[in-house]
């Protein structure tokens, strides 16, 4: 078995995406000759052509825009935003036509939006943002987020075989995430979550980059003598609650991590799904550990922003202490 | 406010056919090398289409239309357009383009369900090539490209008629997809209906340039047509259509009209425009002007004006009992079904928990 890093699986996904089915398409900027700039689709021109693996202009409505179009005209077009923050000129494409497009016309509307997400890597404004909320939040959409080399692998092979558009959120900060891993590895479905560490004391849900920060408490925990479980969403839209209410039964406190700001963000859908589902199940309050109800700041504060082993410690004391 | 819609005082575009204010030099049609069976049907389409607008909006004022917007004057530009090409082309239109899904083939009462509040989508565009209606201003102009390079990648010989008005003009989305057409050569024809008007803004608060003058700059041709005159549309989307087929990428078209009516049942332009700006636009009706030269060439007669008239009569009829007789449909149906092709379980669950909560209250 070897390592593979979590953008590398990517890359592969999208090259046995694009061998299985012939009319799948690959398009953004620079994704073509340059291969990207997280070289997520580095080769993939040269493997398959100018036609099928290309470079637009810097447009990111029409990119989404014409993903419509050629969805409709039966191929499987795979739009790449370049960052997260540029898919808000995207955003009425997305939530006016590519969610609403089959329910207007009865046909199949199979795009896969790729966007990496997410902050801790330094960088300038706009290059940071976690938006899947707004997406979570649009009906005819779906909303995934791999945290694992094998689930990006698994959780893209799925969803390029989805007929219905799916908004696939990288965790840019986890390209070089490592997994011992055999590629192609297992689809994986989307709607269902995982179980990233079994435990007893307290649930705590993540996705994307917070499951791995979710796991660094978790070891940390254990030598305090609290056995977290870390539950890895992987599927924001649709939603497995069944998973969560089961752990919730089991644990009795919650915590869930996201980067996105606390206020409206994903976290808020989560706690009101456990405190109906489960009420009576509950020890403590779901405790929400996210970013603050700001825009993203620069680069040199972020550590102060995003959520990290720390906080998700002092949210487990605060659940466990609870009375 | 000076803002009265006064034509824009420029010169007409290189390879146009008429000034900005839409008059071809010589009043006068030509007929070119159309058939006269092919412009009589060009006649009798035009005077369908126009009948069911009115139709339409007699329906609307009657409460059975929630809204009507009325393409009265433009059906020149629609009938022209849509009549020129193969049956294998497709249209990707904005909100305004009924009277082209009727030459289209599709029932005019199937698709008053739009504006009966139904259904967002009552046709199958598949059958007919004719996308959905779109209510984004300028936003079906990318996915018309999209449409035309994938046309283009399948070397399917297909060409894409995208439709918008001179406010789409204004619009990114516009712009973006005139810039896409023209890097990937896609095969589609942008059609304008510069009908002066978006809602009660004018042409002038438009743009102060040139539409057609644009396409310039996006690296294909342009061109400027009487949108009054069917046949010149019909000929200027031909050779357009015919242009992208050959692999020579995309045209622009700007047909220069007029909206005759309100922008829709809600709008009312008496606080925006005096009648007296529509009497250069009623003397070049569009049907009128057809039917003038026709007579005048023999083509057509009493006759067949009065046959005419009353298949548009027979069609506004029967449209009007379609829309009337529609069966109600399942709310979870309507509501639920369309969303996703595959639904997933709790989107399931929430379908079925609507479904039962209509049951238990009925």
């Amino acid at each position: 078995m070897s390592t593979v890093t979590l953008g590398k699986a990517i890359t592969q996904a999208l090259h046995d995406g694009l061998t299985e089915n012939p009319k799948a398409l690959v398009f953004g900027e620079d994704v073509g000759r340059l291969g990207g700039v997280f070289r997520i689709t580095d080769g993939l021109q040269k493997a398959f052509g100018e036609d099928r693996v290309f470079d637009t202009p810097l447009a990111e409505s029409s990119i989404i825009g014409i993903a419509v179009g050629l969805a409709l005209k039966g191929f499987h077009p795979i739009p790449e935003i370049q960052f997260d923050g540029f898919i808000y000129p995207a955003f009425n494409q997305i939530v006016s036509h590519v969610a609403k497009y089959h329910n207007r016309s009865g046909m199949p509307l199979p795009i896969t939006i790729r966007v990496p997400f997410g902050g801790n890597i330094g960088a300038v404004e706009h290059h940071s943002e976690s938006p899947e909320a707004y997406f979570a939040h649009t009906a005819g959409l779906k909303v995934v987020a791999p945290a694992t080399p094998a689930d990006a692998y698994g959780l893209l092979r799925t969803s390029l075989t989805e007929p219905d558009p799916v908004v696939f959120f990288e965790p840019k900060a986890r390209y070089y995430l490592r997994q011992e891993v055999e590629l192609p590895a297992a689809a994986v479905p989307l709607g269902k979550a995982r179980i990233a560490r079994e435990g007893s004391d307290v649930t705590v849900i993540g996705y994307g980059p917070t499951v791995e920060t979710a796991l660094q408490a978790a070891g940390r925990a254990e030598a305090e003598g609290h056995a977290l479980e870390v539950i890895d969403l992987r599927s924001l839209s649709p939603l497995d609650t069944d998973t969560i209410v089961a752990s919730v039964r089991k644990t009795h406190r919650a915590v869930v991590v996201h980067e996105a700001p606390v206020f409206c963000g994903f976290g808020a859908e989560i706690a009101a799904r456990i405190s109906h589902d489960a009420f009576d199940s509950l020890e403590a309050p779901v405790i929400r550990v996210a970013g603050l109800n700001t825009p993203y700041p620069p680069a040199r504060y972020e550590k102060l922003y995003l959520p990290d082993a720390d906080r998700i410690l002092d949210a487990v004391d605060e659940t466990l202490a609870y009375a | 406010m000076a803002d009265v819609s006064q034509p824009v005082a420029h010169q007409p575009s290189d390879g146009g056919t008429v000034g900005p204010d839409g008059a071809t030099a010589a009043d006068d049609l030509q007929l070119g090398d159309l058939a006269p069976d092919r412009l009589c049907d060009l006649y009798a389409k035009m005077v369908r289409i126009r009948r069911a607008d009115q139709e339409a909006l007699n329906l609307q004022r009657q409460g059975e239309l929630g809204l009507w917007g009325q393409f009265l004057g433009q059906e020149a530009t629609q009938v022209g357009a849509v009549e020129a090409l193969r049956s294998t082309d497709w249209v990707v239109p904005s909100y305004r383009e009924f009277g082209m899904a009727m030459c289209r083939g599709i029932e005019p009462g199937l698709m008053l369900a739009y504006f009966r509040g139904l259904s967002f989508g009552p046709w199958e565009p598949q059958r007919y090539r004719f996308l959905p209606f779109n209510i984004v201003v300028g936003s079906q102009v990318p996915h018309a490209v999209g449409f035309a390079m994938g046309c283009r990648l399948e070397r399917s010989g297909e060409v894409v008629l995208t439709v918008f008005g001179d406010g789409a003009t204004s619009e990114g989305d516009w712009h973006e997809g005139m810039n896409f057409a023209g890097v990937f050569r896609a095969p589609l024809v942008f059609l304008c209906q510069n009908n002066h008007w978006a809602i009660s803004v004018p042409l002038s608060r438009q743009t102060a340039g040139s539409i057609v003058d644009r396409a310039a700059g996006y690296g294909f041709p342009g061109v400027r047509v009487d949108g009054n005159d069917v046949i010149a549309v019909y000929r200027a989307v031909r050779d357009a259509a015919e242009r992208a087929r050959r692999g020579e990428g995309p045209s622009l078209i700007e047909a220069v009209t007029y909206r005759m009516g309100a922008h829709t049942t809600s709008d009312d332009p008496t606080r925006y425009r005096v009648e007296s700006e529509l009497q250069p636009w009623s003397a070049r009706d569009p049907i009128h002007r057809l039917e003038g030269r026709l007579r005048q060439a023999g083509i057509l007669d009493d006759a067949a004006v009065e046959r005419a008239g009353r298949d548009a009569e027979a069609t506004a009829q029967r449209m009007r009992a379609a829309i009337l007789g529609l069966p109600a449909r399942d709310p979870a149906t309507v509501v639920f079904d369309g969303i996703y092709h595959n639904p997933p379980e709790a989107f399931r669950r929430e379908r079925d928990e609507f479904a039962a909560s209509l049951e238990a209250s009925p």
